[in-house]
């Protein structure tokens, strides 16, 4: 009787999860394995693929230029914009969490930006970077300063998106404002007792308490950072000036799309994510010297 | 008394000083926002004005019309809210589903399914991009709506079931057994218990589907062609090459009419909206 129940709730729960496994198969395992294989041929999806092992790799690595060039920029914005969003968004939750008046208000105008679909604000900042009536260099230019060719120099274009990128920190620090309000405030009290200032406590309460959620944050945006870009830079500056903001993501869409290299753009994919996965693990490994997990004692 | 005299004032100005600091930084967030809104109202030939106009002589409204009107904007926003309807709606079945069989049901190989289920979230889309766009090429899906809003009810994503199963944890057990002496099978515990009591977070869900849709590109530019089935996105993406960017104005203004479905979603749930972000970041 009671394993019939058994089957007949096994049967059940197969029922309930398979529309979730038939999508697991046909737009996860599938085309990871497929991914895989066509990673190791040509393929233009007019004629049929062929094998050519690890040609593609190999191009990518030895012979493209431009693949080196995107990743350069993508590691450049990642190396930009992670410490930079990292900071502001913790010292802004930081500030939130004093008690202030109105925190309601400061709480929704600080998230507004991160409310933004990505294609607006790629329109909105190309009009705010404009090189002569765009208001950061009118701005600059008002305070004396000379106006920066944003989205047209070279130099200029990855700290141009780096700066979009900080406009909307508000996503981060709402979870960062979460972990603060976790911390008990027994430890701060006590921390009082003993004297300590606000910057003591910061460093030796809220901190470490915090390093859980920084670690969080930090490996969402590693893994943010390598995939972003596409959208700003396809509207804001097509990759240029001189491929300047050629973002990975987009040197791959161009690959898979514009040109159908299927396989050139699989291999890229594929590097991608060891790319990723090395620095995830490595960030994980290093994290262990610098992350306090509570009731575990100190990691060190 | 002494001591808390001190402690006090050095609050005070603490207190004073956050204040500032944070209506600075409020400022400099509105700016762009202010920005937009005076560009969208101004004549085309005020854009060019320096020092620009803050606040526009005339107010243009007629510059949403026609920026409205240029392009069939109409059939976009239809085109886009048939994708959303049909993501949110696929998503929220499909996924309180699988969520519930996960959070429940017991059957072999559930644990395993799960871990395998949470390990698909650090894989990049990318890796899986253009085999899924190989498929529905040769289903004959592109260039319909297809292949945006079926992966939306076969699970909806990885995020979704995962979310609604952390929810449905925290459901009393005794709820489902008293249903199940009263007679109710598990499919009735779903559709009448589970899914009542999770208004709220079914709702979050629905919020952030609605977001991922409304501002999908990529999906889109790659998945349709014909652009009487374009979405708002690609409609923008248009505009925006085929006016070079001259017409500042409309540009913002068809923007701005784009952003408000988000704004007014987020001022209407942002309860919901901010204890989803805060639920889905500190899971730990």
């Amino acid at each position: 009787m009671a394993s019939r129940m058994a089957k007949k709730e096994a049967l059940m729960g197969f029922l309930t999860i398979s529309p979730w496994l038939a999508g697991f198969l046909l737009f996860t395992i599938g085309p990871i394995i497929a991914s895989m294989f066509i990673s190791f041929t040509n393929w233009d999806l007019v004629t049929h693929p062929r094998w050519v092992g690890l040609d593609n790799y190999v191009h990518l690595i030895r012979d493209d230029p431009l693949f080196w060039q995107s990743l350069k920029v993508t590691l450049y914005f990642a190396i930009l914009s992670l410490p930079l969003g990292l900071i502001a968004s913790l010292a802004v939750a930081i500030l939130m969490n004093q008690n202030v008046k109105g925190i309601f208000w400061f709480r929704t105008i600080y998230y507004l930006p991160a409310v933004m679909p990505a294609v607006a604000a790629a329109i909105l900042w190309r009009w705010i970077f404009n090189n002569d009536f765009g208001i950061l260099n009118v701005l600059l230019r008002f305070l004396g300063l000379q106006g920066l060719h944003w989205l047209t120099d070279p130099r200029w274009v990855v700290p141009a998106f780096v700066i979009m990128g900080l406009w909307s920190v508000g996503g981060g620090m709402l979870i960062y404002l979460a972990g603060l309000q976790g911390i008990p405030t027994q430890l701060y009290e006590a921390a009082d007792l003993d004297g300590a200032g606000s910057w003591k406590k910061f460093l030796n309460v809220t901190l470490p308490m915090m390093s859980p959620v920084i670690l969080y944050n930090l490996i969402m945006g590693i893994i943010g950072s390598f995939q972003a870009g596409f959208t700003t830079s396809y509207i804001m500056t097509s990759g240029g000036p001189n491929n300047a903001s050629m973002f990975y993501v987009l040197y791959l869409y161009i690959n898979a799309f514009e040109r159908f290299k299927m396989g050139y753009a699989s291999a890229q994919a594929w590097l991608l994510f060891l790319i990723v996965l090395l620095i995830t693990f490595l960030v994980f490994k290093k994290s262990q010297a610098w992350v306090y997990y509570e009731g575990s004692g100190r990691a060190r | 008394m002494e001591f808390f005299r001190r402690k006090s004032v050095q609050t005070f100005t603490g207190k004073l000083l956050t204040l500032v600091v944070l209506t600075g930084g409020a400022i400099v967030i509105l700016i762009p926002f202010a920005w937009m809104l005076s560009t969208s109202l101004k004549p085309a030939e005020d854009v060019w004005l320096l020092p620009p106009q803050w606040i526009p002589k005339e107010l243009h409204w007629e510059n949403f019309v026609n920026a409205l009107t240029i392009m069939p904007f109409l059939r976009y926003t239809i085109n886009t809210l048939i994708i959303t309807t049909a993501c949110i709606i696929g998503t929220l079945l499909s996924a309180s589903l699988v969520a519930y069989g996960f959070a429940r049901l017991r059957f072999p190989g559930r644990d395993i399914l799960f871990f395998l289920l949470l390990a698909t979230m650090m894989i990049p889309g990318q890796v899986t991009l253009i085999p899924t766009f190989i498929l529905f090429k040769y289903l004959g899906w592109v260039d319909s709506f297809l292949p945006l809003t079926v992966p939306a009810f076969l699970g909806g994503g990885a995020f979704a079931v995962f979310m609604l199963r952390q929810f449905f944890m925290s459901i009393p057990m005794e709820l489902d057994e008293a249903a199940t002496i009263d007679g109710c099978s598990p499919l009735g515990i779903y559709w009448r218990i589970f899914l009542p009591l999770s208004k709220p977070a079914l709702g979050t869900l629905a919020i952030f589907v609605f977001m991922g849709c409304w501002n999908d590109f990529l999906g889109p530019l790659i998945y349709i062609n014909s652009m009487d089935k374009w979405t708002i996105t690609l409609g923008l993406n248009a505009f925006m090459s085929q006016t070079g960017g001259i017409e500042w104005n409309l540009m913002m203004a068809a923007s701005l009419v784009f952003l408000i479905p988000c704004l007014v979603i987020f001022f209407l749930a942002q309860r919901a909206f901010i204890q989803g972000i805060v639920v889905s970041g500190v899971k730990g």
